[in-house]
């Protein structure tokens, strides 16, 4: 059995599951049955693509299967670079399973969750395994309505239905964009093959259209700014493990698709490709983390930190494509290794986050960060992982984030080598732009770690808040291990993901292996290194050196006590600081320009007893100035165009005859 | 045998910035009394604060979490890990290599995130003031910081510091205007960093004007003098940071014996002294600003560590 016939097995398996899962619906154990056996199949899944990466990743396996449209069959692949995604895809599809094995027993309605749980995993695994224009689209499609149907789960809680119909939207102007691109790059000859594609030469005007499709299509699928409004609404309407799925995994689904068409499929393209990949990959990064600052809705904030992981992982293929286009092989390599670790990293820590949110949502029923606080007391456990994911997503060392983002800086300092000028000002200023998206990060989640978990709590809920289930804690403290490993152990990553360069790029990072110590060196050890592991092992040390020399030869006595108010402490957990009023310094330093945030503040004249209050203005500029006008006109049209539906028969004869006479015009001009 | 020297200078400095950072703070506390004409505690007189802390008990308030019983020895922690991989006296340490500039500024960002966290901890409307607008300096002063570095690496060719500091030894790198405006961006973000004036004031007595200090209000005992002995540390990183990329006077090479050991070791120390004066003078004669002109001030060290990598790229020999 190759490679590529256990991945299809494994993508048969679960979609026999979304079956069972239909029959078995109305029964009690079928929580626990879909949920176990998905897991089964994930974990065999991820066995053997980790196998075909790790193995013998140069072993191409193929394989064709009679079905779809007759003359072309439907064709899947699997070289290192599908190998890779399907790792990412079935990693969270195993620990999403584990977790569902746990959290699912909370879901009201789980028919409307079992099915389209497996059909959703097996649509992320087809649209990485598939070789054809026609399969890709069609399993696009699937992967798309399954999610689509999962984030309707809960269609009657507010705001639901409506994030539903904003993401079939948008999902269909993205198939749309693909649809497009792929015609054009199968050109007039019509190969839908992918491996005609990659034979047939590509005109720069087609290459230049096709960019922009895929930047349409894929960028609409992973939050691309301007095109992310659907994700921050039907990212968190799912279940959380879903959630944990979409943005965790489909994004990465979605990039993958970026990566095989515009590197793969698309030959070398030309260096100001390049210009418009980092500039939208800059500009997603601090716009999707300025978003997330400003939200108080834990599971939305997550959706929004998504955007900007996105954006600082289009940044890294942006750079990837600079270097390529310009023949330096070795920085190619080094850029896009890093957006595939970042892509990983990102798999890692997100899935791992909204894991922790869907926790604290069953623990207490509240999403809304104001109404939260204090649950580490209450939550321990939960509370520790989430630290781990936010210390990780922060890009502080030793964990994993740190070591993405330090390659990526990495290859953000070897832009002088490139010999244009409009690169050579560009990447530095994306660079920084990057350094500030990295730093509201942390600013961010100090927001959403200090509300939600820290403080005291400002509700009922979160006052009487119980640890989770085992289920959910197991695959929450698995992800975290896997973050801190991933942190202190680069070189292995580094060298795993070399097959990938080589097979994309023909160039690769030098082997990390080689270094002593297990640090990590990009270029030469003189330039950069760092070593996640030694960096972890000082801290440890010197840590329980000042613990041990502190409580040897200091004073032990603790004392409780109330904290200090100056002489005023207030009654009311209300008087915390909130979401709201943590991030208002950022909101005055960047929302002023890029939301026209102002604050009002109500204050009532002196002797009258009304509570003095402040409104705060926010202003979603992207969705009022581009989106609401197409909705607008859209609507003006269809009550224009609404009349055709009341003519008499006359009437639409004749409507009939212009239509045909004026395509024959068209076409005698034409021709 | 090598090894067991290396070791043993890497052990020297780890040690030296344990014992020089108390003494740094001492300096410049003295330096800005005399200079309002007061006499000043004496130089010492951080260390004698230390020990009364260490010797006082805590006090915890009542729901101050595990997170915050952890966070003094975690930011000590990675903050002294920071201090001892920027060369001081010798470049080319044991560990030196372990981590590169971008990896120190991040571990001081790992550092202030546990120090923030912790102010939210308790739940107090003095935590949080100073937690969000430490955060906001911060998420202003990194970009400025990575440009500052890029600046650098376009220079050195390296991120490495001690190759940096070789490099800025030897004689063929001469006056740049690109490297003037980097170490202005450096000064000015160190400043920010350290919560010194005009940014932040490390002695002030009013709650609402502090920053640092708000945030870390809650802390009593021993975890305040790890905290202190923290933002002492900090302090001293970024002068040796300072003193070694933009003035490696007489630095010494790793196994150059150990007279230059010596010789640099003491050009250190006279390096801080130097330092530690011109930062009292400057926080004498200026005044604390409104917290949100820090920006302005930050987006002007950012501006000018872009202009300086511009102008490097117009030129070489700029």
């Amino acid at each position: 059995m190759s490679a590529v016939d256990l991945q299809m097995a494994c993508v048969g398996g679960l979609l026999g599951l979304a079956v069972l899962a239909i029959v078995l619906s109305r029964s009690k154990a079928a929580t626990a049955v879909i949920y176990g056996a998905t897991l089964a199949v994930s974990a065999i899944a991820l066995i053997g693509s980790m196998r075909s990466l790790l193995g013998d990743p140069a072993n191409v396996t193929v394989l064709a299967l009679p079905v779809g449209l007759p003359w072309i069959g439907a064709h899947f692949r699997l070289d290192a670079l599908a190998s890779f995604f399907l790792i990412v895809v079935n990693l969270g599809g195993a620990a999403a399973s584990l977790y569902g094995l746990g959290y699912g027993h909370h879901e009201a309605t789980p028919h409307r969750v079992l099915p389209f749980f497996p059909a959703f995993l097996a649509g992320m695994n087809l649209v990485v395994l598939a070789d054809d224009a026609f399969s890709y689209l069609l399993c696009w499609e699937f992967m798309s309505l399954a999610s689509w149907a999962l984030v309707m789960a809960h269609h009657r809680e507010a705001g639901n239905a409506k994030a539903g119909y904003i993401y079939l939207v948008m999902a269909s102007f993205g198939t749309l964009a693909l649809l497009l691109a792929f015609g054009l790059l199968a050109g007039p000859a019509g190969d839908y093959g992918f491996a005609g594609i990659r034979a047939a030469p590509h005109t720069p005007h087609a290459a230049a259209l096709v960019l922009i499709l895929m930047l349409l299509g894929a960028g609409s699928k992973a939050g691309l700014v301007p095109l992310h409004v659907w994700l921050p609404l039907a990212h968190p309407a799912a279940p959380s493990h879903v959630s944990a799925l979409m943005s965790g995994v489909m994004t990465k689904v979605a990039i993958y698709g970026f990566i095989r068409v515009v590197f793969d499929l698309l030959g070398q393209p030309a260096w100001w490709a390049s210009v418009v990949v980092l500039f939208l990959g800059g500009i997603t990064a601090v716009m999707g983390i300025l978003y997330a600052m400003m939200e108080k809705d834990l599971k939305r904030l997550l959706a929004y930190s998504t955007i900007e992981n996105v954006g600082i992982i289009f940044a890294s293929l942006g750079l990837a494509l600079a270097f390529q286009a310009n023949g330096l092989k070795l920085l190619a390599a080094l850029a896009f290794t890093a957006a595939l670790f970042h892509v990983l990293n990102h798999s890692f820590f997100k899935s791992l986050l909204f894991f922790g949110a869907g926790a604290v949502l069953t623990a207490t029923g509240e999403r809304d960060m104001d109404k939260l606080g204090g649950l580490i007391h209450r939550m321990p456990l939960t509370s520790f992982v989430f630290l781990v994911a936010c210390v990780a997503i922060s890009a502080l060392p030793p964990f994993n984030g740190f070591v993405s983002e330090w390659l990526i800086f990495q290859a953000v300092l070897q832009s002088p080598e490139l010999p244009q000028w409009a690169l050579k000002i560009m990447v530095p200023a994306v660079g920084a732009l990057l350094a500030l998206a990295v730093a509201l990060a942390a600013a961010c989640f100090v927001k959403a770690y200090g509300v939600a978990f820290l403080g005291r709590p400002r509700s009922v809920a979160a006052e009487t808040a119980g640890e989770v289930d085992r289920y959910s804690l197991a695959a929450m403290f698995i992800l975290s291990a896997l973050c801190l490993l991933a942190g202190i152990l680069p070189g292995l990553v580094i060298d795993a993901l070399a097959p990938i360069t080589t097979e994309i790029l023909g160039g690769r990072m030098p082997i990390q292996a080689n270094e002593a110590w297990l640090s990590i060196a990009p270029i030469a050890e003189s330039r950069s290194s760092y070593n996640g592991l030694l960096v972890m092992v000082f801290i440890t040390i010197s840590a329980s050196l000042a613990v041990y020399f502190i409580h040897r030869f200091a004073s032990r006595a603790l004392r409780r006590g109330p904290a200090w108010g100056c002489g005023f402490s207030d009654p009311t957990p209300a008087a915390q600081y909130s979401g709201g009023s943590f991030a208002q310094p950022i909101r005055r330093v960047f929302g002023t320009l890029v939301f026209h945030a102002r604050d009002h503040v109500e204050m009532p004249p002196p002797g009258d007893i009304r509570p003095a209050r402040l409104r705060i203005e926010l202003h979603d500029l992207i969705w009022e100035g581009m989106y609401a006008p197409i909705a607008g006109a859209i609507g003006i049209s269809s009550d224009r165009l609404n009349r055709l539906q009341f003519l008499t028969i006359r009437q639409y004869l004749s409507l009939v005859f212009a239509t045909l006479v004026s395509l024959l015009l068209v076409l005698a001009i034409w021709s | 045998m090598v090894v067991i020297s290396d070791i043993l200078v890497q052990g020297v400095q780890m040690l030296l910035v344990l014992l020089l950072a108390p003494l740094l703070t001492g300096f410049v506390r003295k330096i800005k009394a005399r200079l309002v004409r007061r006499k000043g505690a004496s130089v010492f007189q951080p260390y004698r604060d230390l020990l009364r802390l260490l010797r006082k008990g805590v006090v915890l308030a009542d729901n101050a979490s595990w997170l915050f019983r952890v966070t003094p020895y975690v930011t000590f922690a990675a903050i002294w890990v920071a201090a001892a991989l920027v060369p001081t006296f010798a470049t080319g340490l044991l560990f030196n290599w372990t981590a590169d500039l971008i990896a120190i500024v991040a571990l001081l960002g790992s550092a202030r995130f546990f120090l923030a966290l912790a102010g939210m901890d308790v739940g107090t409307s003095f935590g949080g003031i100073g937690s969000s607008r430490e955060v906001m300096i911060a998420a202003l002063a990194e970009p400025a910081m990575l440009l500052i570095v890029f600046c650098m690496a376009l220079v050195a060719g390296s991120t490495q510091l001690s190759t940096v500091a070789n490099f800025m030894a030897s004689s063929y790198v001469g006056l740049r205007v690109s490297l003037g405006m980097a170490v202005i961006a450096l000064i000015m973000v160190a400043l920010a960093e350290n919560a010194r004036i005009p940014v932040d004031n490390p002695a002030t007595h009013l709650e609402l004007t502090m920053v640092h200090e708000a945030m870390v209000l809650e802390y009593s005992g021993r975890h305040l003098a790890m905290i202190e002995f923290g933002a002492f540390l900090k302090l001293l990183l970024y002068i040796s940071l300072i003193a070694c990329v933009f003035l490696p006077w007489k630095i010494a090479v790793s196994g150059t014996g150990p007279l230059a050991y010596a010789i640099g070791a003491a050009a250190y120390v006279i390096k801080l002294a130097v330092a530690g004066f011109f930062l009292a003078l400057f926080e004498t004669a200026t005044a604390k600003m409104r917290v949100f002109r820090v920006p302005q001030f930050l987006g002007a060290a950012l501006m000018l560590g872009l202009l300086g990598t511009l102008l490097l790229f117009v030129s070489r020999s700029f």
